[in-house]
């Protein structure tokens, strides 16, 4: 049952992180760009935690837990970016 | 122990003079003399032994592995050597305490000296041919600084920079000389080196080990053709003259010489080389001296021409000669000494030393006029004086030998001359000096000197007269022992004394000392003469010579390193293609096959990150000139490489991966915000082609490369550190295990890199901040418009609560990084990261303001934290970084490991936090310092040929 389950996870996170790459590409705006790379962080977690569900392993634990603290810091300093230049005033 | 005492006091002392000046001049030059008259007793107190014929040795190891040792030792020729170095050495502190006006830094110059004293002391008694070039080299920097002294004159500083150019260029001879000569002896050490004159001389590397050896003693004792940089450095203050040019430094290479001479001399090439260089060196020295007008100047040269007399003696290879050349040394050394002190104190007291602008000095300036005379008549060779008794013994050698034409009749004749001429150039001191009518036109009133200034030349005269009359008493057991130690055996039965009947030499005397003064009583016609003939300028020779080195060498660089960094990209992958490709060719067949390793299959979700990592990277290829755009997309580069790390199950990458990628954002966006935004066209379509190609050709190679090696099975160093992680390291995370302790010494070296990185990333933005460019940065505006929101109250919160969330993760990391996944590394990054956070929301003042961490003292600590856990080891007896590692309780705690590599962590950790925050900090002040306008003192902004000014100066 749980590898079923897992193989839907797999299939929803790929196609997800498909259709960022198709944002991505495509924009038109810088915002969509960023919110793309943001939202393929979010899959990107999601792809590792199910590597450990998996695996049977915690190892990947801290992986996920890092980008998920730090992968929106990126996206702030990218909007900062955008929105006021200079990052830290 | 005493022996490496003595060399070590006057490094040790160097220290004192810069400290003791705060207590006036006297304290100064009283605490330097006490150190060299220290030194020069302890040598004292070695010199019954050493007479007895014994030889002092005291050896420590140092780098074994290389043959290099501290190890001295004293034997005759060492004593004779430290004894002039360090007696004459005492004259001229003394000397100088009242010769150095209180404009110079006194200091200063006595630091040099000391320094220089104690490089010389140690060519002298070193054991080890290696410790000896240290010493040589130091000698050649110290009297850099000692020439080069007056640095306000130019003559100063460019006699100063040539004679580091020629002596220690000629010390590159010698390293490579003395590597030769060591590897054919099979040893480094002098003692045993001596003992295998056979083996040597029987070596092929015999010939090259002499002619580089003798180049470096050359390019140091002034011979002929390098003797050109020695009048040169007499823009050095006069006691520096005295002491470099009487009895050390160009005594050198005399030493190594007479050092050297039980294995080097006695063959066709050894006779040919020196003699001929010292007989050269010694005729046109001496005829130049006699025309030259500056005392100095007259001294220099005539200090040319006896160095070549003692070359000359070294060269004839006999055991008498070496005995001569030994007491010449001594001689030498005391009236030449004695001759520049008293130009000083002409110098000193009349205001010039010029000889055209004096005489009649004699009623004027009695006592220096004595003096000055009877060293001068020392220097002629005249009977009762020590120069007398050295000279006729070398001109019976030179009778005796008849090296160069088969009569024998060119080298008499030839000394001959040499000494006619050292007559004429002495006499031409006495008399133009101190004979002749007063004059009313001298610069300033001549006098005697005060005491301080004539007893250091009174008491070396006092020694001209002393071994002059009693040779034997006061200079036979020296030499006798000196000259054995320069020849490695005993030396040949001789009596030191004033009449040895009518020889040939005294005939030869005779001659010299009647033609000379014939010389000078017709000067104006022989100097008429000199006149007409040419005068190749040495100094405009070497000059020529190294401005057309100059101009090759940046022709070269220039072109090789023109600044653009395509071209080195260009050339450096372009090798690396050409090797790959050469190599690849050059294979056989079983070689350049595909291996036939299974491969992994790849899944769906592996095919899809696949996708994406191709997608992003071609993206950005594509949209590079788009700066901001290309820099989200290496983001999406840097997530899937990261996932990349975790399914190919190196977690410990993945977290660093991951952690340094937002640094790393954060680094470049600040950076960018100073950038322009669009990177504008600047390769031509050839330039494109060009480097496109290259880079698939790179890429392809690196592709082929990467399939070779993991198509194959191959064993690698990986299974032992698997297998022996846990047992040695005592952690089961074999990552981290490597990090801080198989390769610690690389991270160690590694934190430092970080730390320095970060450092230079400060002070190149500090030149932004505060230097010239400064108002550029603050007149410059935003490129585009910013929304009005500075510190969204939203942002604010969250960042407020990640932190102590962030900082636990952070101790998490560091703690478990021993045996799981994490380290100071990442925990040091992580923390960083939480930090910035702070930073990014509410703005650059108000974080510092409540965290006044010095970030530069934290590097620093970092270093040090790692350092001093590496030093614990050696504490205990353990080598650098050896770590320990044990498991403990504790109550509630339970059971638990400490190791030491936990503190080299924490070192590690506070560096990263340093080196990030310092270079974070200091890009986002810049953006602070943006719309302070200051007055303006500057009449431009940036001034782009300032910066040509400022290069124009420095070069000079």
């Amino acid at each position: 049952m749980i590898q079923l389950a897992l193989y839907f996870g797999f299939f929803a996170v790929s196609v997800a992180l498909l259709l960022n790459l198709w944002r991505l590409a495509v924009g038109p705006k810088l915002m969509n760009r960023i919110l793309a790379v943001d939202t393929m962080v979010i899959n990107a977690i999601a792809l590792i935690v199910l590597f450990g569900i998996q695996y049977r392993t915690t190892m990947y634990f801290e992986s996920a837990l890092l980008l998920a603290m730090f992968g929106f810091i990126s996206t702030v300093a990218y909007c900062r970016f955008v929105l006021r230049g200079d990052i830290i005033e | 122990m005493s022996l490496a005492l003595i060399v070590m006091l006057p490094f040790l002392g160097a220290l004192l003079p810069g400290l003791m000046m705060r207590s006036g001049r006297n304290a100064c030059a009283i605490t330097t003399g006490s150190v060299t008259f220290l030194a020069f007793s302890l040598l004292l107190t070695h010199a019954p032994a050493v007479l007895r014929g014994e030889v002092i040795q005291v050896s420590w190891q140092w780098l074994p592995a290389l043959g290099l040792n501290v190890s001295f030792f004293l034997d005759g020729l060492g004593l004779l050597f430290a004894g002039l170095i360090l007696g004459i050495g005492l004259l001229i502190i003394t000397y100088s305490r009242f010769y150095l006006s209180k404009a110079d830094s006194m200091g200063a110059f006595y630091t040099y000296l000391l320094l220089f004293q104690g490089a010389m002391v140690g060519i002298v008694l070193s054991d080890n041919i290696l410790l000896l070039l240290v010493f040589w080299e130091l000698t050649s920097l110290s009297s850099f600084l000692l020439i080069g002294f007056w640095r306000h004159l130019p003559e100063g500083r460019q006699g100063a920079r040539m004679a580091l150019a020629v002596t220690g260029g000629g010390g590159l001879f010698l390293i490579a000389g003395m590597l030769l000569l060591g590897h054919a002896a099979g040893s480094y050490e002098l003692s045993v080196i001596l003992e295998r004159r056979e083996l040597i001389q029987a070596s092929p590397l015999y010939l090259p080990a002499l002619l580089l050896i003798l180049g470096g003693c050359f390019a140091k004792s002034a011979q002929f053709p390098f003797h050109f940089w020695l009048p040169h450095a007499m823009a050095a203050p006069t006691p520096v003259s005295a002491y470099l040019h009487s009895a050390t430094m160009v005594k050198a290479g005399i030493f190594l010489m007479a050092r050297l001479w039980p294995v080097l001399a006695g063959t066709e090439a050894w006779t040919w080389l020196v003699a001929s260089a010292g007989l050269v060196t010694m005729i046109l020295g001496a005829w130049i001296a006699l025309f030259k007008d500056d005392l100095k100047g007259l001294l220099a040269y005539s200090t040319v021409s006896h160095l070549g007399l003692v070359t000359l003696l070294l060269g004839l290879g006999s055991p008498m000669a070496a005995v001569a050349a030994v007491f010449h040394i001594i001689n030498h050394a005391t009236f030449k000494a004695a001759l520049f002190l008293i130009a000083g104190i002409v110098d000193h007291e009349v205001g010039t030393r010029d000889v055209k602008r004096l005489g009649g000095l004699l009623m004027l300036m009695p006592i220096t006029a004595t003096l000055g005379m009877v060293a001068a008549a020392s220097m002629a060779g005249m009977p009762f004086l020590n120069g007398f008794l050295s000279k006729e013994m070398m001109l019976e050698q030179a009778w005796h030998h008849g090296w160069l034409a088969p009569g024998g009749w060119l080298t008499p004749l030839l000394a001959t001359l040499g000494a006619v001429f050292s007559v004429a150039y002495s006499f031409r001191f006495i008399v133009h000096v101190f004979f002749g009518p007063q004059r009313d036109d001298y610069p300033a009133k001549p006098h005697d000197p005060p005491a301080g200034l004539w007893l250091p030349p009174a008491l070396l005269v006092a020694l001209v007269v002393l071994i002059g009359l009693f040779p034997e008493t006061f200079a036979g057991d020296l030499v006798r022992t000196a000259s054995a130690a320069a020849m490695g055996a005993v030396a040949p039965e001789f009596h030191l004394s004033i009449w040895h009947g009518v020889t040939p030499a005294l005939g030869m005397s005779v001659v010299a000392v009647a033609v000379g003064l014939l010389l000078l009583w017709r000067y104006p016609g022989v100097r008429g003469l000199w006149a007409r003939g040419p005068h190749p300028e040495a100094k405009v020779m070497f000059d020529g010579v190294i401005a057309a080195l100059v101009r090759f060498s940046r022709a070269l660089v220039l072109n090789l390193h023109n600044g653009s960094l395509q071209r080195y990209l260009a050339i450096l992958v372009g090798a690396a293609v050409a090797l790959g490709f050469a190599a690849y060719l050059g294979a056989d067949g079983a070689a350049r096959a595909p291996g036939g390793r299974e491969t992994l299959a790849a899944g769906p979700v592996v095919v899809v990150a696949w996708l994406l990592l191709m997608v992003s990277t071609l993206m950005t290829v594509i949209m590079h000139r788009d700066r901001f755009v290309a820099l989200i997309l290496i983001g999406v580069v840097g997530v899937i490489v990261s996932i990349g790390f975790v399914y190919l199950s190196a977690p410990d990458l993945a977290l660093t991966q991951i952690a340094v990628e937002v640094g790393t954002v954060i680094l470049i966006l600040l950076a960018l915000y100073f950038l322009p935004k669009v990177t504008p066209v600047e390769s031509g379509l050839g330039r494109c082609v060009r480097d496109g190609a290259l880079a698939v050709l790179g890429g392809v190679g690196v592709g082929v490369l990467s399939w070779a090696v993991m198509t194959r099975d191959f064993s690698s160093i990986s299974t032992y550190y698997l297998e022996h992680a846990k047992p040695l390291g005592g952690g089961a995370n074999v990552v981290n295990v490597i990090l801080v302790d198989f390769r610690g010494f690389d991270t160690f070296g590694e934190i430092i890199v970080l730390g320095i990185a970060a450092l230079a990333i400060f002070a190149l933005l500090e030149g932004a901040l505060h230097g010239r460019l400064a108002p550029r940065l603050r007149n410059w505006t935003p490129d585009y418009a910013h929304a009005a929101d500075r510190h969204p109250m939203m942002m604010v919160v969250a960042t407020r609560v990640m932190l102590p969330l962030a900082l636990m993760v952070g101790v998490y990391i560091f703690l478990r990084g021993h045996n799981m996944p994490g380290g100071g590394f990442i925990a040091g990054l992580v923390v960083a990261i939480a930090l910035i956070m702070q930073y990014m929301a509410s703005g650059f003042g108000w974080a510092e303001k409540r965290m006044p961490v010095d970030y530069h003292a934290m590097i620093g600590g970092g270093v040090l934290v790692a350092a001093a856990t590496g030093i614990g080891a050696m504490v205990l007896d353990y080598p650098f970084l050896t770590s320990a590692f044990d498991y403990f309780s504790l109550p509630i705690v339970g059971k638990f490991e400490l190791t030491s590599a936990m503190p080299f962590d924490i070192g590690v950790f506070l560096t990263v936090v340093g080196a990030v925050m310092l270079a974070l900090a200091q890009l986002s002040k810049m953006g602070q310092r943006l719309n302070q306008h200051a007055v303006n003192t500057q009449p431009m902004d940036y001034n782009p040929s300032a910066d040509r000014q400022a290069d124009a100066t420095r070069e000079n």
